[in-house]
């Protein structure tokens, strides 16, 4: 088995092996989910604290019922978080390791929290998500949807389109694609790329429509209103009629094009709303996809973490 | 009192280096240097031909005193200094209150000569808060004993407050001591801007929100005619700014710290506070055009950058740690071992960036030099023996330091200030 460390912080990390484990490890996960009764012992007897600094629906539901569905006891602290704030995150990791548990899922508005919360709690922690750097499990069930869906990476064109420099799922699956093997390819507003991500060894345009050239798979970020400060860029307006997925930049891409999107969706800004009603947008897949990648990496961090302990 | 130091190898002198030498000291002053010296009642102390310098001079010190106090205080941080050769150091305004009236410049001075074994030497804040806004009283500070004037590592916003602060300055021949940060530019970066901030996913500053300012700085001095020192400096672009600027007859000096031609940004790793400073560390580009800018006398001065801060507010998210840097203890060995020992400046340079030079730009004419009238700040250093860097055992209350375990030469044997030996 690859992954030996208790912790997943993000794909950076991770080995091209690494990440194929995982993603086979998912693809059993989803026998289960198809099965009547969607519960198997592996967790029985542990605990999974949802510690979430940040507001978040999807990530924590399916973090929530991937656990249940391995038969964890799942407690959500994000309520008490919120009232104690003042408290530091190894002090509140102290108190949660103090009283046994096993797993730590932590949402941070700051990158690399959580390494500072591993190096002083014996329970293992999953990043899900910390401030701009990364989201392993959202990159994981894209990953996994790419897959099932291409069914490889090797030689594979993918486009990113769209904020990446706050798109924590973005800069995960640079790691992920460019070490599975795939050529990646980025359009954006120039001042909402990573500064030197040409460094991350991808192909960068300012014409959405080279980056989509050929493409096998577009994967589009959240334009979020939050952080579209005015000095980055005048308005989303401006960004649809430059960067937005339409029939019109689709038609670049390969014929059976995937593209998907992370999730929430801004109907008609980030994908028109008929591509996104279209065959070759997957969403849906990729939801359906998000426990099973949970599921794997509950899975995998009980065999070598804290939590095996 | 009077002293004796045998057999001494002179450095920072316009005595000749290959003779061994002896001190007299008497009252505080180099009153001989001679072969053979005799001195009835005089302590003999025999050096045994190791190296003697005249004391280091530190231009950019935090001292967090006052209102810091727990951080640093005026004790702490002069045995921090001693420690580390410095017989003299400054003093930023930034404290709390700030350095920005004539009192708080008298405490500083009156609490210096209590408690502190090093001469303390404050810095005038050029406004009222170390704010940018309103002009403090500079000649009132002048006369309590400031030594220069600073902004107290924070950014001015305005070049007109700048200027005026320039213009006036000049009926004091005050060096004008500026942190260049633009901070719209750096806005809520941590550290340097590039691929290593992008794979932390940390918010980077990116290296022209110095040099915009070292320019737009360099440009109000030519107009003014003011004694511009630029302070801690650690971008190549800026460097070139300095070099051009001196090219022209631009009444500039400018000072780095060793953690700027030492370290780059990869030193922070994954997320290693200790590394996080202000100026960010930079890139390889940008080390080696700060060396090369000590080489050919582009930077002036090496300063420690001695800027302390509590261990918990290190031990946090890498965003709101606390910048900071306990420095006073390792600027020299460090700077004799990455400068000297490599060759790329001798060991007399070294000893003009930390002594001669800071001394002639704060017009302590009587430091600075082993010279007979001057000042017995002075130091015995012995190059030889290596020693690892153990900032527990620090001297600081910022028991901490990125060069933990490093191997550095350059142990300071005895500390004399004032004709006391202190260390």
């Amino acid at each position: 088995m690859p992954l030996t460390k208790k912790d997943f912080f993000g794909l950076r990390d991770m080995s091209a092996d690494d990440i194929r484990y995982i993603l086979g490890t998912a693809e059993t996960m989803k026998y289960i989910l198809n099965q009547k009764t969607k519960k198997t012992p592996h967790l029985q007897g542990k605990s999974v604290i949802m510690l979430f600094y940040e507001q978040s629906a999807r990530a924590k539901l399916a973090y929530e019922l991937a656990a249940q569905h391995l038969s964890a006891n799942v407690i959500d602290m994000t309520n008490s978080v919120h009232s104690i704030e003042k408290e530091s995150l190894q002090d509140m990791g102290q108190l949660i390791d103090q009283m046994g548990a096993d797993f730590i899922i932590l949402r941070h508005s700051m990158a690399g929290a959580p390494r500072l919360l591993a190096d002083c709690v014996e329970a293992s922690v999953i990043n899900a998500g910390d401030g701009f750097n990364e989201n392993p499990g959202q990159s994981l069930l894209d990953l996994l949807t790419i897959k099932e869906q291409k069914g490889g990476f090797e030689g594979l064109k993918v486009a990113i389109i769209g904020d990446l420099l706050h798109s924590r799922v973005s800069k995960s699956n640079i790691w992920g694609l460019t070490k599975l093997g795939a050529e990646v390819c980025v359009s954006g507003p120039p001042t909402l790329l990573l500064p030197d991500v040409e460094k991350f060894g991808v192909n960068v345009y300012y014409d959405a429509r080279e980056a989509v050239n050929n493409a096998d798979v577009i994967l589009t970020t959240r334009m979020r209103l939050e952080t579209q400060d005015k000095t980055f860029l005048p308005s989303l307006d401006e960004y649809k009629r430059f960067f937005r997925i339409d029939e019109n930049l689709l038609r670049y891409a390969k014929k059976d094009a995937i593209v998907m999107h992370p999730g929430p969706i801004q109907r008609g800004i980030e994908i028109s709303p008929g591509v996104i009603d279209g065959k070759q947008c997957i969403i849906n897949d990729q939801i359906a996809n998000s426990v099973a990648v949970r599921m794997a990496m509950f899975y995998i961090l009980s065999q070598v973490g804290g939590a095996w302990r | 009192m009077k002293t004796i130091l045998k057999n001494c190898r002179l450095v920072g002198t316009t005595h000749e280096k290959e003779m061994l030498w002896d001190i007299y000291v008497e009252n505080g002053i180099i009153e001989k240097i001679g072969q053979n010296l005799e001195q009835e009642g005089a302590k003999v102390l025999d050096v045994g031909g190791h190296m003697v310098l005249p004391g280091l001079i530190d231009m950019h010190c935090n001292i967090c005193d006052p209102g810091h106090e727990y951080i640093e205080d005026i004790a702490t941080v002069s045995r921090a200094a001693l420690r580390g050769g410095f017989t003299t150091i400054t003093c930023e305004p930034n404290t709390s209150p700030a350095i920005d009236n004539k009192t708080v410049v008298e405490y500083i001075v009156s609490k210096s000569k209590e408690n502190s074994l090093v001469n303390i030497h404050p810095y005038g804040s050029m406004s009222i808060g170390c704010e940018g806004k309103e002009m403090a009283e500079i000649g009132e500070m002048y006369d309590a004993g400031i030594v220069g004037i600073s902004d107290g590592d924070e950014f001015t916003d305005s070049a007109s407050f700048l200027r005026n602060v320039m213009v006036y300055t000049k009926m004091f021949d005050l060096p004008v001591i500026t942190h260049c940060e633009d901070r719209w530019l750096s806005g809520v970066g941590v550290m340097n801007e590039g691929y290593t901030a992008a794979c932390l996913g940390l918010t980077g500053m990116p290296r022209e929100a110095e040099e915009v300012i070292v320019a737009r700085n360099l440009i109000l001095a030519e107009r003014t005619g003011a004694r511009l020192h630029l302070a801690h400096i650690s971008t190549k672009g800026s460097v070139q700014l300095i070099r051009e600027a001196k090219g022209r007859g631009v009444s500039v000096t400018s000072e780095t710290c060793p953690h700027y031609f030492i370290l780059t940004e990869e030193a922070i790793g994954d997320y290693d506070t200790l590394a996080k400073v202000n100026p960010p560390l930079r890139t390889r580009e940008d080390v080696d055009a700060i060396l090369e800018g000590i080489a050919d006398g582009t930077i002036d001065v090496i300063a420690s950058g001695h800027s302390p801060t509590n261990m918990t507010e290190k031990e946090r998210e890498f965003d709101t740690a606390a910048y900071g840097i306990s420095s006073l203890e390792t600027a020299f060995a460090l700077s004799y071992t990455h400068l000297v020992k490599t060759g790329i400046i001798t060991l007399e340079k070294l000893v003009h960036m930390m002594s001669v030079k800071p001394a002639e730009i704060l017009k302590l004419y009587n430091k600075g030099m082993i010279l007979e009238g001057k000042d017995a700040d002075i130091i015995v250093v012995d190059f030889q023996e290596s020693r690892r860097i153990d900032p527990i055992h620090f001297a600081s209350k910022a028991k901490f330091s990125p060069f933990a375990e490093e191997e550095v030469r350059g142990k300071v044997l005895y500390t004399m200030v004032g004709g006391k030996l202190l260390h």
